[in-house]
């Protein structure tokens, strides 16, 4: 694997740092007057989502980290975790709870996700950016109130909670960001 | 670290990256600036002056890279220059290069040219010109950026303060307004905002100094020195904590960032340097100046030792102006000041290619 140093750090490299895969968030260039640089290195570790923010000094070399992104498609939930299929391989992967992240919260099977594969194993999973869940469970609509005033919590089909318009029933299927947990529009079936 | 677009887009790809990353309209205002600088210096009778970008010698500092290039067709006068008697043993001019070229230097400050004229008789003088640093590219740094330098024949440091003080009022009413400036010494900076002794404290007790005030450092730090560790809480503790409100003035550095100040004896020694600071951004860095040219070549010297032991390329120091020192340079203070960070404070943006056309990435 290659190696860069902190001029080449830009944001989405993917580096090690103390052992673990991690993808730089922001990189900025800090120098007193005379003195020695460094870089204050922001980045996500891949392994336990958590984002960090550390001084280097200006120069130093990291090692690169074998991330690769690609698309796989749920296939089912079992005691022993989460499985997703390579649909060009169709080799299987086991993905663990902490690896699943806030995925759990909007995936159902045969949903198409990215999954972030660290020499070989599953490491994070993206939700896709959009997804149409059902709602189970929400207060009793309020007829011909469309304007979007209020807001109110519903229950969805995986479990997730989110704000929806109070004209909302159970059983209608929205549109759900999955980057930011919010209603986005009633969906078709 | 890239170039950001005009509406803080990270990418400059695309067909759109001929275009400047700064609004024309901040392009205006950074040229009413330069106006107000031109005034400044003219109402106060100090002569501007232009000193080459390209240098046989350059800055020795450690912490400062040089761009070089090579000249194709020697002068008629550099075997003649070379062979003359070199001012000191410390001293090289930079030696020619294979087929004749020779080596020249894109200045990192206009330092050693304009010391020269200080020595050769011109009175007070002053300069904006471009000034180069490999390296050095960011929010507030691009590798080519433009430098505001003057000096001050028979002043101090300490009277050049006041004069730094009158021309960040003169250009950043909105931001300095808010009092007299502070002046602070290096240790008592460190002591308010760090809660350390810098003279007194050694790596290991800085390092988990570091540790308390939450500054995270990668793996190689265990073997970062004591300069490196005052080096770090500089940039990431005090420095963001200076010059609110009102202009902040750093005195006093420990005599080993001396730099190419004088250092007055005491205990400890100290550097008669300062750095002015607004809204934690270090604009301006000044000292009294050292005329001993002795001296001078001893730190030349040490510099260039330090950056053999450290596999840095060899930066040859300047003969020339040791040989100037030599003739006597007057009594003085002078400052350098990052006008684009000046342009940055003026024009309220937190990034430097926001006042500059090109930065490094669409250069």
């Amino acid at each position: 694997m290659a190696s860069f140093s902190t001029n080449q750090f830009r944001p989405g490299l993917k580096i090690m740092v103390e052992g673990d895969p991690c993808n730089i968030i922001d990189n900025e260039f800090v120098k007193p007057g005379k003195g020695q640089a460094f870089n204050r290195v922001k980045y996500r570790n891949l392994r336990t989502g958590r984002v960090n923010e550390k001084n280097i000094r200006s120069g130093d070399v990291f090692e690169g980290a074998d991330v690769v992104d690609t698309d796989m498609q749920y296939l089912y939930k079992d005691g022993s975790g989460w499985h997703f299929m390579d649909p060009a391989s169709y080799e299987q992967y086991m993905v663990s709870e902490a690896a699943m992240g806030d995925a759990q919260k909007w995936v159902k099977e045969q949903d198409i996700c990215s999954v972030t594969l660290y020499n070989g194993q599953a490491i994070s999973v993206t939700a896709p950016n959009f997804v149409s869940l059902k709602v189970t469970e929400t207060d009793p609509g309020l007829r011909g109130d469309t304007s979007g005033g209020g807001s109110k919590a519903a229950t969805l089909e995986t479990g997730a909670v989110v704000r929806v318009p109070l004209f909302i029933n159970v059983g209608d299927l929205l549109k759900v960001d999955t980057r930011s947990a919010e209603y986005v529009s009633r969906a078709k079936e | 670290m890239s170039g950001r677009g005009v509406d803080g887009d990270d990418r400059l790809d695309g067909d759109d990256d001929w275009r400047p990353t700064a609004p024309l309209e901040n392009l205006k205002r950074r040229a009413e600036l330069v106006g107000a600088v031109r005034r400044f210096f003219a109402e106060r009778g100090v002569l501007e002056v232009e000193t080459p970008a390209l240098g046989a010698a350059t800055a020795t500092d450690l912490h400062l890279a040089s761009l070089a290039t090579s000249l194709s067709a020697p002068l008629a006068s550099c075997a003649a220059t070379l062979s003359a008697p070199l001012a000191s043993d410390a001293a090289t001019l930079s030696a020619p290069a294979a087929g004749g070229a020779r080596r020249l230097y894109l200045q990192t400050s206009p330092e050693l040219h304009m010391k020269r004229l200080l020595a050769a008789g011109s009175g007070p003088i002053w300069q904006l010109c471009k000034a180069f640093r490999d390296g050095e590219a960011g929010r507030r740094h691009n590798p080519e950026f433009t430098m505001l330098e003057w000096y001050r024949p028979g002043w101090d440091h300490h009277r050049l303060i006041g004069e730094v003080d009158e021309l960040l009022r003169a250009t950043l009413p909105g931001i300095v307004g808010g009092g007299p400036r502070e002046q602070l010494t290096y240790r008592d900076a460190f002591l308010t905002h760090a809660g350390i002794d810098p003279f007194a404290a050694d790596a290991q007790t800085l390092r988990s100094r570091a540790a308390e005030l939450g500054v995270d450092v990668g793996a190689g730090s265990a073997s970062w020195s004591r300069e490196e560790w005052l080096h770090l809480l500089l940039a990431a503790v005090v420095e963001p904590r200076l010059g609110r409100g009102r202009p902040t003035f750093l005195l006093d550095f420990p005599a080993s960032e001396a730099a190419l100040a004088r250092v007055r004896d005491g205990d400890p020694p100290v550097a008669e340097r300062f750095e002015a600071f607004v809204e934690g951004v270090e604009l301006a860095n000044g000292y009294h100046e050292l005329a001993d040219a002795r001296e001078q070549a001893r730190r030349f010297a040490a510099d260039s030792d330090a950056r053999r032991r450290d596999g840095l390329p060899a930066a040859p120091a300047d003969a020339r102006l040791l040989a100037a020192l030599e003739h006597g340079l007057p009594d003085c203070a002078g400052v350098a000041l990052g006008f684009d960070r000046l342009a940055m404070l003026a024009l309220g943006v937190d990034s430097i290619d926001q006042v500059i056309a090109f930065p490094i990435d669409r250069a």
